[in-house]
């Protein structure tokens, strides 16, 4: 069983948007998006199960990039490909899954795994789009995951409950942060990663282009809320929330 | 401006997440609609009375399970026959799969999370609050198909009476779009309205102090007509289920009510909230974040208070 886990590399701390080029700031330290950590552990359970296999990681973004890889490594992961090029730096959906989506042509793998979103960009769609790249089914949200029999079948949450998918192999998944708890890297896993291969490939490798078909044109600060009441309860409280409710029309 | 929207549909009924995104673009000009699915051509009126120009029907047995890729097929078909400028999405778990696969299969721009959008010196800009709302950004598209999910519970419906005229879609489905199968098909498991449909919520967090005292939150959103909701901290203690979580990675909601009745107001949490009408937080501790952004906020003891409330909301509205 050969397993990609796309993951992302994403700023650590509090996040801010640099005014002049209207981009996220990423000069500071980054860390691997804790979503994808649980796509690293769907990883490892599934190959696991299978009775072995590989687990490459996939990601895109600069070139420190491969300190949060690293960390995907200590967990279990066996390698990973970095796409990291100046060119690549303002790509959008569309660009982000051509470039993915080229890796992910060249390994060939059974099962793709994303995480649920990227913590930075509040993005939860990728999957679909490289899924639609790849042409192969995609299941989201996955909560519980059984890969057998040539099978992904996964058991999702959506609006109105859960639903089970199955998708025949190979296949697309993202995982929900309910699915498992990412394991923490032992003193063996980190010293063990820093002698893992990690690939590194600029858009020329994979002849391919990022691009972007959306574009950010402003930036604007948010309307402040209107009045607010903050009362302590003296006993009356409920009677006053009640009174505040029905003059907003709320009853 | 040529717009088609995703009309989502379940148990029946167009939701109401894709009636209020119709209804902005028909605002913004011609609005078409799209249903995909099986036995959906009995939606069309609902779609013409909500302000659908035409309505396009891909009826088709192979299109029932709401599965995201079948539905991509039918769109890109149509925005390449129409020649749609535009494709409007109500958030979803499906819209969003369905938004970007049709991206990618259209070399399309998609911008998402969108709470609003407009038409500015002739071109489209999409608003889109950012980094737990804290900056809001203008977004714009390149050439080609603009495509645009937003936020749920961004607009609402409006009724114009409206009818629409209709027209089969093309249906035809790719070799990958067929190799995924719905085992089972989710059916609302909690009474009551859905979290992103629902007018009012009213949620719970770990201040309420153990999962038994979740019975004073179901008793006043009964009271009010609403819906429960609980934050992740609930959820992952084991009190109350997932699927009614709200926030990051949760659910995110808008209703014209939202009552947080022992919620700390974190981060996680209020990024699924805050864009609702009408914020009231009941908390014990007197800074707890969530006062920061709550219309009215009442510091005192849950069990006392909202208790308290229920009784009183339900002498107003007569039960």
């Amino acid at each position: 069983m050969k397993i990609a886990v796309c993951v992302k590399q994403v700023p650590e701390g509090t996040k801010r948007i640099d005014r002049a080029t209207m981009r996220l700031d990423r000069s500071g330290e980054g860390a691997l998006n804790g979503f994808d950590a649980h796509a690293v552990e769907e990883a490892l359970r599934v190959k696991d199960a299978a009775g072995g296999g590989e687990i490459v990681l996939v990601s895109m973004g600069p070139s420190k990039a491969a300190d949060a890889l690293r960390k995907a490594l200590a967990m279990g992961a066996d390698r990973s490909v970095l796409v990291t090029d100046d060119a690549a730096a303002g790509a959008d959906l569309v660009g982000t899954s051509r470039v993915l989506a080229a890796v992910l042509e060249r390994e060939q793998p059974d099962l793709v795994l994303f995480g649920q979103q990227a913590a930075d960009a509040d993005g939860a769609v990728l999957w679909s789009a490289v899924a639609e790249r790849l042409r192969r089914p995609v299941i989201s949200q996955v909560a519980e995951l059984t890969v057998a029999d040539g099978k992904a079948r996964g058991k999702r949450q959506t609006e109105f409950g859960y639903d089970v998918i199955e998708a025949t192999l190979p296949a697309v998944v993202a995982v929900s942060d309910a699915i498992n708890e990412p394991r923490y890297p032992s003193l063996k896993g980190i010293m063990g990663a820093k002698s893992k291969p990690q690939e590194t490939l600029t858009l020329a490798d994979l002849g391919v282009e990022a691009g972007a078909k959306t574009e950010v044109l402003a930036l604007s600060d948010p309307p402040p809320r209107g009045d607010t009441t903050k009362i302590e309860d003296d006993g009356d409280a409920a009677a006053k929330l009640v009174e505040f409710l029905a003059e907003r029309r709320l009853l | 401006m040529s717009t088609l929207v995703f009309l989502e549909h379940h148990d029946g009924e167009i939701q109401k997440g894709a009636l209020g995104v119709l209804a902005k673009a028909a605002q913004l000009g011609d609005a078409s609609g799209v249903l995909i699915g099986s036995g959906v051509r009995s939606l069309t009126d609902q779609a013409g009375k909500h302000g659908a120009s035409k309505v396009f029907v891909a009826d088709d047995a192979a299109l029932d399970a709401p599965l995201p890729q079948p539905r991509v097929d039918v769109l890109a078909s149509l925005v390449r026959d129409q020649g749609f400028d535009t494709v409007l999405f109500a958030a979803s778990v499906l819209a969003a799969d369905v938004a970007a696969g049709l991206a990618a299969r259209l070399d399309a721009g998609l911008n998402w999370d969108l709470a609003d959008l407009a038409e500015q010196d002739g071109r489209l800009v999409g608003k889109r609050p950012a980094l737990g709302d804290s900056v809001f950004v203008d977004v714009g598209w390149g050439d080609g198909p603009k495509l645009a999910l937003f936020r749920s519970g961004t607009f609402d419906p409006v009724e114009t009476g409206g009818s629409a005229q209709v027209e089969d879609a093309t249906v035809s489905l790719e070799e990958h779009s067929k190799a995924a199968t719905m085992i089972e098909q989710a059916h609302a498991e909690s009474e009551g309205p859905n979290l992103e449909e629902a007018e009012v919520i009213v949620a719970g967090g770990r201040g309420l102090g153990g999962p038994e005292n979740f019975t004073l939150v179901e008793e006043l959103a009964k009271a009010l007509g609403g819906a429960v909701g609980a934050t992740r901290a609930v959820v992952d203690a084991g009190w109350y289920p997932y699927s009614t979580q709200i926030g990051q990675t949760g659910k995110t909601v808008a209703p014209k009510l939202y009552v947080a009745c022992g919620i700390s107001g974190a981060i996680q949490h209020k990024v699924g909230m805050q864009s609702s009408g009408t914020i009231v937080a009941i908390n014990k501790d007197p800074n707890a974040p969530i006062f920061e952004f709550a219309d009215f906020g009442v510091v005192g003891d849950i069990h006392q208070v909202v208790p308290k409330l229920t009784e009183l909301v339900r002498e107003r509205r007569g039960g």
